[in-house]
């Protein structure tokens, strides 16, 4: 009922390979895009960008980015945070050392770096796997954190050692600085996360897509079938490192616009991206979106309910918020161990069937 | 108990109705974490002292202080969705106590005009207030705090250090970083040894950098540290027997938390000040009797007295000498924030003042000006006595070395400025 597909019909494959088959499913994403681009940025305050929109669609594109990597191919990353900061520290770099050239391309510029940086650290997986590739992905966390604080070349010799964002426009418009309008830094953001997210769905979906998921599935039955390992893995390490670039580029210039490095992309970053994915779904681009709204938008919404609505002290929701988060994490992950985007999938399946089901 | 619950719930929720005509101050304060322990004691003398203010005088000239709390956890991520929170509120001044939010919030407040009052921490070259108008980091900065602490060191060698060897043992962001410019500065000048020793966020792990200490002996030991960091650093000091009257923290590492736990062998410890210490003041008498007495203590009202409460109060007594000078200013009780910046700069806190609210020879004298928004540097050195459980003034307050602090300032608020545009004047 709610989800039909009777007269939803497919003549083509083209028609029947595309992103989102079902007709009601397309119409409620274009319905989505268009509101999120059309009538959100014109209600949005300071508040609603920088504590809800603005996080959530960066750790969306961060999650993408680990998505590809642990949950399209199988390589378990805790390097994220160090990752980000790379995108960060190119994005500061690039924006001081060229402020002619439009933030937009510097963005970009700033994934292409992570790419090459995360290649590189991806290397050792292609001899080792699991939980070994884990601790060396944790050692370029650490290294990378390192590295930012220790040359001062990074943070332009400043005293101390913090980076900030100087002001940058598109079209004229500030998108970054402390001039910048909600609604021009939230449309920024966004536009990369739409950009992001149909980039990695068709790559997911493609030949690319297949060979990450048969090395994921069982690496060596890939490489019988005539998968190269090596490719195959480094373009998801290069893949994931894009977009986890441009979200740490994201996150400095246009969220924070300061950033210390132990502090803005330690391990607890790595590991925030990456119960993202767990809670969202591994594998699943919508899952990436899922898992980055419940974990940024759910703190938020327990502190005002708990502090603003019902004027506890702020210590007291601060542990219960801790708390209800992880109890919440647990019960997901026992009720069901696919993530949130499963869920979603259960959910539509039923009313597709609704109200007469088999 | 349901009901009790349900009672204190409908109450909460009738008392965090806006009135707003308040003057509104927002705690941007940490009990979580593991900078809680230092925290605390800062929040709860923060709103105490206003607390007082409301039960004793009715508010400050007449108007009622209202306080708005929102837990940063020390994260720079919840200080700025605190900050955007509570803004809109009308909040007069922050205060967030971390110099990683407040590099944060310098471009967002100077954009939308409220005051920051970052009081010995933040972006030290602030205190040049033609370039940032509306930061102000009075009474002494962390370049003040190394100076003072070198001075200290000369003062105890008959005025001659050479060749001596200082460490700093830091926290390695930018709060740590800060007085090392100055370091290099006075090391040139005196000639003495600087040895730097970072300790990573949160800095639970220093084993490494006192088996240096260890190995190198350095004469003396600096340190920029907060929250869980401290105790660990004494603790490590005391394990390897570094003499503890060698070893001097930055006063944000000299509260008794921090020497507390490493027991007697902390006895001898130095950190600076910008404050007295103690609650021998007749202002306590009235927390004591209108807040703590009453009920009305923040946190859990045991905090009085010890130091990082008194600097919590210290900070509350600024913010509300501000007021007072704005209101008299635009002769308005209602001020808004930017009546608020006018009152910060305009600010003067003499003996006289002090003393007539309840703190005599509790801080040095100061003047505020649109060209020093940081006062004149002035501190003093406190040294830890394990017997009596309590940190004790050991010298005068004695000014900073103005002559290497002074252009470093400058040059280090001119970059700022040439990099956002800025057109200093006053």
């Amino acid at each position: 009922m709610f989800y039909r597909e009777a007269g939803d019909f497919k003549t083509s494959y083209t028609e029947d390979n595309q992103t989102f088959p079902i007709k009601f499913d397309r119409y409620r994403y274009y319905a989505v895009l268009l509101v999120a681009f059309a009538i959100v940025p014109f209600v949005i305050n300071d508040y609603w960008v920088n504590a809800v929109f603005l996080p959530f669609l960066i750790y969306a594109i961060a999650a993408i980015g680990l998505n590809i990597l642990t949950g399209y191919c199988g390589q378990v990353s805790l390097g994220t945070g160090g990752f980000m900061a790379v995108g960060a520290y190119s994005c500061y770099k690039l924006m001081t050392g060229f402020p002619e050239i439009n933030i937009f391309f510097h963005i970009i510029l700033s994934g292409g770096i992570t790419a090459a940086v995360c290649v590189a650290f991806g290397l050792p997986s292609l001899r080792i796997k699991g939980f070994y590739l884990a601790v060396a992905t944790l050692a370029a966390q650490f290294f990378l954190v390192w590295m930012f604080n220790k040359v001062s070349w990074f943070y332009n010799y400043s005293a101390s050692g913090q980076i900030n964002a100087p002001e940058r426009t598109v079209f004229g418009v500030p998108v970054t600085g402390a001039e910048t309008q909600p609604w021009a830094a939230y449309l920024f953001c966004l536009v990369f996360v739409v950009a992001c997210a149909v980039i990695a769905r068709n790559l997911t979906r493609g030949t690319q897509g297949r060979k990450w998921m048969a090395i994921r599935d069982m690496d060596i039955a890939a490489e019988i079938i005539g998968v190269n390992p090596l490719k195959a893995k480094l373009s998801a390490f290069a893949v994931s490192g894009f977009f986890v670039g441009i979200s740490g580029a994201l996150f400095f210039a246009v969220y924070l616009g300061a950033v210390e490095v132990g502090e803005a992309f330690g391990i607890t970053k790595s590991f925030l991206v990456l119960f993202m994915i767990i809670i969202g779904g591994l594998g699943s681009i919508f899952g990436s979106f899922a898992g980055a709204a419940f974990l940024v938008l759910l703190p938020v919404l327990l502190k005002n309910i708990l502090v603003g609505t019902l004027g506890w002290p702020t210590d007291l929701a601060a542990h219960l918020e801790f708390m209800i988060v992880g109890a919440l994490i647990i019960t997901f992950l026992i009720l069901e161990p696919h993530g949130l985007a499963q869920l979603w999938r259960v959910a539509k399946e039923k009313l597709r069937l609704w109200p007469f089901p088999h | 108990m349901k009901t009790k619950l349900f009672t204190a719930v409908a109450a909460a929720m009738m008392a965090a109705a806006p009135a707003l005509a308040d003057l509104v101050i927002v705690d941007t304060s940490y009990r979580t974490g593991p900078y809680a322990a230092n925290g605390i004691p800062f929040s709860d003398g923060y709103q105490d002292y206003f607390t007082l203010l409301n039960e004793r005088d009715g508010g400050i000239g007449g108007e009622m202080v209202r306080i708005v709390e929102c837990e940063t956890g020390y994260n720079t991520e919840k200080g700025v969705e605190c900050y955007e929170a509570t803004k809109g509120e009308g909040a007069l001044v922050y205060q967030p106590l971390s110099t990683g939010i407040t590099y944060q919030l310098i471009p967002k407040a100077t954009a939308d005009g409220i005051p920051l009052h970052t009081m010995g921490y933040g972006r030290t070259s602030a205190k040049n207030g033609s370039v940032f108008n509306w930061v102000f980091n009075y009474p002494a900065n962390y370049w003040d705090g190394a100076s003072l602490a070198v001075t200290h060191i000369l003062d105890q060698n008959g005025g001659d250090i050479n060749g001596k060897t200082i460490a700093l043992v830091y926290h390695n962001s930018a709060y740590g970083k800060e007085p090392i410019r100055t370091l290099e500065g006075l090391a040139a000048k005196h000639g003495f040894n600087l040895t730097l020793l970072p300790v990573d966020h949160p800095g639970q792990e220093q084993k490494s950098q006192w088996l240096q200490i260890r190995r190198e002996k350095p004469d003396y030991v600096l340190m920029w540290g907060w929250g869980v960091m401290n105790q660990v650093a004494i603790q490590e000091a005391v394990n390897i027997r570094f003499p503890m009257e060698n070893f001097i923290g930055i006063w944000w590492s000299g509260s008794e938390n921090d020497v507390k736990a490493a027991g007697d062998k902390a006895n001898g410890y130095k950190a600076l000040t910008f404050h007295n210490l103690g609650s021998d003041y007749p202002v306590y008498a009235d927390i004591q009797k209108h807040v703590v007495d009453a009920g009305k203590a923040a946190g859990a009202g045991d905090q009085v007295g010890t130091v990082l409460y008194n600097r919590g109060m210290y900070a509350a007594m600024l913010a509300a000498e501000a007021i007072k000078t704005a209101q008299e200013m635009h002769g308005t009780a209602a001020i808004t924030s930017a009546q608020m910046r006018d009152g910060m700069e305009n600010l003067e806190i003499t003996e006289a003042k002090m003393a007539a609210i309840g703190l005599p020879n509790f801080g040095p004298e100061f003047k505020v000006s649109c060209e020093n928004h940081g006062g004149n540097g002035f501190g003093a050195v406190s040294q830890w006595n394990a017997e009596a459980g309590s940190f004790e003034l050991i010298t005068e307050y004695y000014q900073s070395d103005q002559e290497i602090i002074q252009p470093l300032v400058d040059e280090d608020s001119a970059a700022f400025a040439a990099e956002n545009g800025i057109e200093p004047g006053c």
